[in-house]
């Protein structure tokens, strides 16, 4: 079949770039799960259910306030209270749990998941939720003369600031740098007289932020619906998987990989969509069985 | 419990457990009989579970595809082709071995999380055709009705059916544990290296017992086919696997019986619960939590300890 004469270039360039903004959000959630798998050697699979806390926090943020100003708000708020979960969390359960193996810390945070669904269930209902994008982001801007929504580019400009906030925050900051060596070696942390169980607490709230984040800025994308935790935890532990464990540039690499597939997929078979990522995912770790990037594990 | 041979006393039990259950269905209620049914099946799962990630301490967190290949293969066959119908009853379990063969060559290179992660990737692939390939698969709908041989149909007969090939599966695995061939995987989950130096071809091992364990996951999605009437995509979404796993655990990985009292944990808990709320995984969530916390060992596990530290208190007093 010959692509470019079913669609035109412009129309495969716009495509990629719908791609390269779901990556955007794909990153920031992945990225969060892989600070907290390089830091702490967590799997995190309540990481999804953070996300989803994150989109139904932004909505009633975005009820309660209104307007543009609820959206930025919500921007703010939503990842703030995931944190402040996650805080919760964490000095209540995880910091008993770290000495114990991956099946376990695995299964517990499967549980975890499980307790937070139903807890979304308990606060939000069953419904659809759905939050208006401010004026400002609405509509679409003309790119390659053809319309590309105003919001994917906004999340297009979000990722990186992100991405370099993260940055800032792992490899300039001490708290980031700490975190970093006892990724290495925590025992050898440790000896050096630094209290790691506050450093793993922090690198762990900040991994939460980012999952809130990440439901806060998916959230006027799509509907907002319990059981969207479940692919999306899937999703990201592959993406981190792919770009190497506990790399936040691995995270990048792979949302890309994950994103860009997809919105390929969508342009040339539209029904199986969904495979091709998974499908990338088996051919990297074929050729590359410990990532792309280095892995810290 | 099960270490070295069979004691009378167990065995008496056993032979004791089977009477009841053979004569259960005269007894109880209908829905009584299909929830023991639907335990059965569900333990039968997580037992060929265990065997790869309790006794051979592989991290098989995609085990739900092989159950689900084995359900969508008896359907398939059943609706979509006219063979005879003890073929497609024998060659769907085969089918889940053959998907265990092809997985797991791709998986077996890697090891521990990166294992994990290549087998819920490929069981995603899976799941993504049978959710979206609606010609073949039926899509999300799934296939309903489909229509089991006359001796098949009705609860008790299906429950017979699944009884009789459950203790038939389970004395295979029992056999299969207690081979060399299960003491080499043990062996392998303790000390991999150790195993390699005496000549041992470890990864070899790893695999034949992944191709054993979806084929009794296959026989598993048979029975529940057999049971049910009917396959949706769910069977092969990553959340049933966990599922799986989380009832090995509530039971206990090393031990021979645990998945059996975690099944059956599990979905007593599910249907008990369910009935009077819609929040049971709440409930779940935080049994598992307190198991995790409290008994890492599993129920079944705890039980087994108890026991061994009260006969060694015995032993101890006699001398």
């Amino acid at each position: 079949m010959d692509i470019a004469s079913t669609y035109g270039l412009s129309e495969i360039a716009l495509q990629l770039l719908v791609g390269l903004s779901r990556s955007m959000i794909l990153f920031i959630i992945a990225a969060g799960l892989s600070l907290i798998l390089g830091v702490l050697r967590v799997p995190n699979v309540a990481h999804g259910s953070l996300y989803m806390i994150g989109a139904f926090a932004a909505y009633t943020v975005n009820t309660v306030v209104g307007g543009a100003a609820g959206f930025w708000l919500s921007l703010i708020l939503a990842p703030l209270f995931v944190a402040l979960l996650s805080l919760i969390a964490e000095r209540a359960l995880f910091c008993h749990l770290y000495e114990r193996e991956h099946l376990m810390l695995l299964l517990f945070t499967f549980s975890l998941m499980l307790i937070l669904g139903d807890m979304v269930k308990l606060f939000w209902g069953v419904d659809y939720k759905s939050v208006t994008a401010p004026e400002a982001l609405k509509g679409a801007v003309m790119i390659f003369g053809l319309p590309f929504p105003k919001y994917n580019l906004f999340l297009l400009i979000i990722g990186p600031i992100v991405g370099f906030g993260l940055w800032l925050f792992v490899s300039k900051t001490r708290i980031g740098k700490i975190s970093k060596a006892a990724s290495v070696d925590r025992m050898m942390v440790g000896a050096l007289g630094i209290n790691v169980s506050w450093v793993f607490c922090i690198a762990f709230v900040v991994g939460c932020f980012l999952a809130g984040l990440g439901g806060a800025l998916v959230a006027p994308t799509m509907g907002i619906t319990l059981g969207m935790d479940h692919t999306i935890i899937m999703e990201a532990f592959l993406i981190v998987v792919i770009g190497g464990l506990g790399n936040i540039w691995g995270a990048l690499v792979g949302a890309l990989i994950f994103g860009i597939t997809h919105s390929l997929g969508v342009l040339f078979l539209p029904q199986f969509a969904i495979i091709f990522p998974y499908l990338a995912v088996v051919i990297v770790l074929m050729i590359w069985p410990r990532g792309l990037l280095k892995s810290v594990w | 419990m099960f270490k070295g041979t069979i004691h009378k006393k167990t065995a008496l039990a056993l032979v004791v457990g089977l009477v009841i259950m053979l004569i259960l269905p005269n007894i109880i209620p209908r829905f009584y009989v299909y929830l023991i049914a639907s335990i059965l099946v569900m333990a039968l799962l997580a037992m060929s579970l265990n065997l790869v990630v309790g006794f051979g301490g592989l991290f098989q967190f995609h085990h739900g595809v092989f159950y689900g290949v084995g359900a969508y293969a008896i359907a398939l066959l059943l609706t979509k082709t006219t063979l005879p119908k003890w073929i497609c009853f024998i060659s769907a379990p085969f089918a889940a071995a053959l998907a265990g063969l092809i997985i797991g060559l791709i998986c077996i290179r890697l090891s521990k999380l990166y294992f994990a992660m290549i087998q819920i990737s490929l069981g995603s692939l899976l799941w993504a055709l049978a959710f979206r390939w609606y010609g073949f698969t039926g899509g999300d709908d799934g296939i309903h009705g489909i229509s089991m041989p006359a001796a098949l149909s009705g609860v008790s007969n299906s429950y017979y059916f699944i009884l009789i090939i459950f203790v038939l599966c389970i004395i295979a695995l029992f056999l299969i544990l207690k081979s060399p061939f299960g003491s080499t995987l043990q062996a392998a989950r303790d000390n991999e290296q150790r195993c390699e130096a005496i000549g041992i071809f470890v990864k070899r091992h790893q695999l034949f017992g992944i191709v054993i364990a979806s084929f009794f996951a296959g026989v598993a999605g048979v029975l529940f086919v057999v049971l049910e009437g009917s396959v949706f995509p769910d069977l092969l979404f990553w959340t049933l696997s966990l599922e799986i796993l989380i009832m090995c655990l509530l039971g206990g990985w090393f031990t021979f019986a645990g998945p059996i009292i975690g099944a059956a944990i599990m979905l007593s808990l599910r249907t008990s619960i369910g009935i009077h709320t819609e929040y049971w995984t709440l409930i779940l969530g935080i049994i598992l939590a307190l198991v995790i916390f409290f008994l890492p060992q599993g129920v079944w596990g705890y039980i087994q300890e108890k026991l061994k530290l009260r006969k060694e208190a015995v032993a101890e007093r006699g001398r």
